[in-house]
């Protein structure tokens, strides 16, 4: 699982829909591997906008990077070094292992040999 | 308006026009295709300039190339008259220094001679270049383009029942080898459903894959459609409820693979384990396109999480102090759903994550003998513009294609309860399509 990926994911419970706890997982115990890819900043600033600022601050916290502004940089005062930051945190970042909790009904879902997997015990899928 | 040739690939004819006005519409060309002939290989259309029809043809699958069109002529002598008739609005420009070659293409034509085609060629001298012959990388290509009808014994006759002579102004992604490039059996990774290349590029188009835009296949399996959108720049994402499928055949032998191979790995974002119906994407991540080939499941059923039986109690299992079904090993049971109600799914989910004029495209497999428009999914956000079909005799597949409208646009919705028939592929497929294996609700 990229980095960029825990932006995109909250709780499959349905019951969990639009609750605060849901969005973004709460990444516990992971195991990181970083990935080299090409460098293209095209690419990253198109996918800016696609991102939940607050949501990418909170999950790198919890993955101990803690070198994110707080507040999502606009296009004007974005610097190649932020870039390049954003660019190994997002892309060449891999969760390989790892659990995500739902912070509202304190489901675990695992990541498993660098795949996410969201499916859910019949109690709690529709 | 100019008039342009377009060579057609004579593959899948029945899919070409919609491929043409996909990508006119995602260029904001206009232009009309209603000449368009499924036996003809040749099309001519009227475009505003040259670099409306470089990026018309640019992508294509399903055609070959596109000419600025100077004539053409039943019979060669016909073509010259026609030429010279015409020759003073295109060819001044082309006169002094720039470098040229002739090139000859014929639909069913028979192999020429290098002394047949020189001659062709050369008597096309009142052109009066006087720029130099380059056959690599030449400035401009002028084609002969040469329609032959087969006779009794299935050889070309002597002569072609049609020509026409233009200027090259670009050549289909196809021409240039984007079907072979894309193989199913040249990908580090791919499995017994693997869509093939032609008609998972082809979606695409279809889908209208835009570059930089968020592509997700909610069935993704192997992969097909998001390395060939990967092909036009889309980001791609999937999923599918097979964790085995989405872990691959073993190191550098999974999807993300195929996506290095391609040397396009950013094109790839991820592929998530998830039941489709039980989504896990926040509610306003937008889609570009979705497009996917639903898992109506000649190999396997239609399966989502839960079970069918009705003990209770199972989610208060404990194993070592821990609940079990929060547990790494779990495995979280399946049961099959239908095909009708997932397809209905689709359609609900894709009308929250697309944006207005984004497009849903979903392959639907059907037995010929039900009544088909009656098993066609419809929601009332959705327009459906296209219902493409691929025949395979008793049973055919259909490319549904739905564009997003806004509001106002209060379409037909036709829900799985509303639709008269049951689309039991599956079971009519493992019956042989037999009369009895009909079902009528």
């Amino acid at each position: 699982m990229k980095f960029i990926t825990s932006n995109f994911v909250r709780c499959a419970v349905k019951s969990c829909d639009g609750t605060e706890g849901s969005f973004p997982l709460n990444f516990q115990d992971c195991k990181l591997q970083l990935e080299e890819q090409e460098f293209n900043e095209e690419f990253i600033i198109s996918m800016l906008e696609r991102l939940d600022w607050s949501a990418l601050v909170k999950v790198a916290s919890q993955l101990g990077n803690n070198a994110i502004p707080p507040q999502k940089p606009s296009l004007d005062d974005i610097n190649e070094v932020l870039l390049k930051d954003l660019h190994s945190l997002l892309l060449e970042t891999q969760i390989i292992e790892g659990k995500m909790i739902c912070d509202n009904c304190q489901h675990v879902y695992y990541i498993k040999d660098g795949i996410a997997s969201f499916l859910l015990p019949p109690h709690l899928a529709k | 308006m100019k008039d342009y040739i377009i060579f057609l690939a004579q593959s899948h004819p029945q899919f070409r026009k919609a491929e043409l006005e996909s990508l006119a519409d995602l260029y904001n060309i206009k232009a009309d295709f209603s000449q368009h002939n499924k036996e003809h290989p040749f099309l001519v259309v009227q475009l505003e300039n040259d670099e409306e029809a470089y990026n018309l043809i640019d992508r294509a699958i399903l055609s070959r190339g596109i000419y600025e069109l100077w004539g053409h002529g039943v019979t060669i002598d016909e073509l010259h008259e026609n030429v010279q008739k015409n020759m003073g609005k295109y060819i001044d420009k082309y006169i002094e220094d720039t470098t040229f070659k002739f090139e000859n293409l014929t639909f069913q034509g028979g192999k020429k001679s290098r002394e047949e085609q020189i001659k062709m060629y050369e008597r096309f001298a009142y052109l009066a270049f006087k720029g130099k012959i380059k056959m690599k990388n030449p400035d401009e290509v002028f084609t002969i383009l040469e329609n032959y009808s087969l006779g009794k014994d299935l050889f070309p006759l002597e002569h072609p029942n049609h020509l026409w002579f233009g200027r090259q102004i670009n050549i289909s992604a196809r021409s240039r080898g984007v079907v072979e490039k894309y193989d199913i059996k040249k990908r580090p990774y791919f499995g017994t459903t693997s869509f093939d290349a032609e008609l998972s590029l082809l979606t695409g188009n279809i889908g209208q894959v835009k570059k930089n835009e968020l592509i997700y296949d909610p069935f993704v399996g192997t992969g097909s459609f998001l390395v060939t959108a990967a092909e036009f720049g889309g980001i791609t994402i999937g999923s599918d409820i097979e964790f085995l499928t989405l872990k691959g055949k073993g190191p550098k032998r999974r999807l993300k693979d195929n996506f290095d191979y391609y040397k396009k790995p950013l094109q790839f974002t991820d592929v998530l384990c998830m039941d489709f119906t039980n989504n896990a994407f926040r509610n306003n991540l937008k889609f570009g396109s979705i497009i996917c080939d639903p898992p109506y499941g000649v190999r396997e059923g239609v399966k989502v999480c839960g079970t069918t039986d009705d003990k209770l109690g199972r989610e208060n299992i404990v194993i070592d102090g821990e609940l079990a079904y929060l547990r790494r090993d779990y495995i979280q049971p399946k049961k099959t759903y239908s095909l009708d109600l997932l397809l209905d799914d689709l359609l609900e989910f894709s009308s929250e994550r697309l944006d207005i004029g984004s497009r849903l495209c979903f392959w639907m497999p059907v037995a010929n003998d039900e009544d088909i428009p009656t098993l066609i999914p419809q929601h009332k956000d959705f327009e459906l513009i296209y219902e493409l079909v691929q025949d395979f005799h008793k049973w055919s597949r259909r490319l549904l294609v739905y564009v997003k409208r806004g509001e106002g646009f209060n379409g037909v919705t036709v829900k799985s309860d509303d639709r008269e028939g049951t689309n039991n592929f599956r079971d009519r497929y493992f019956h042989k399509f037999s009369e009895k294996s009909k079902v009528v609700k």
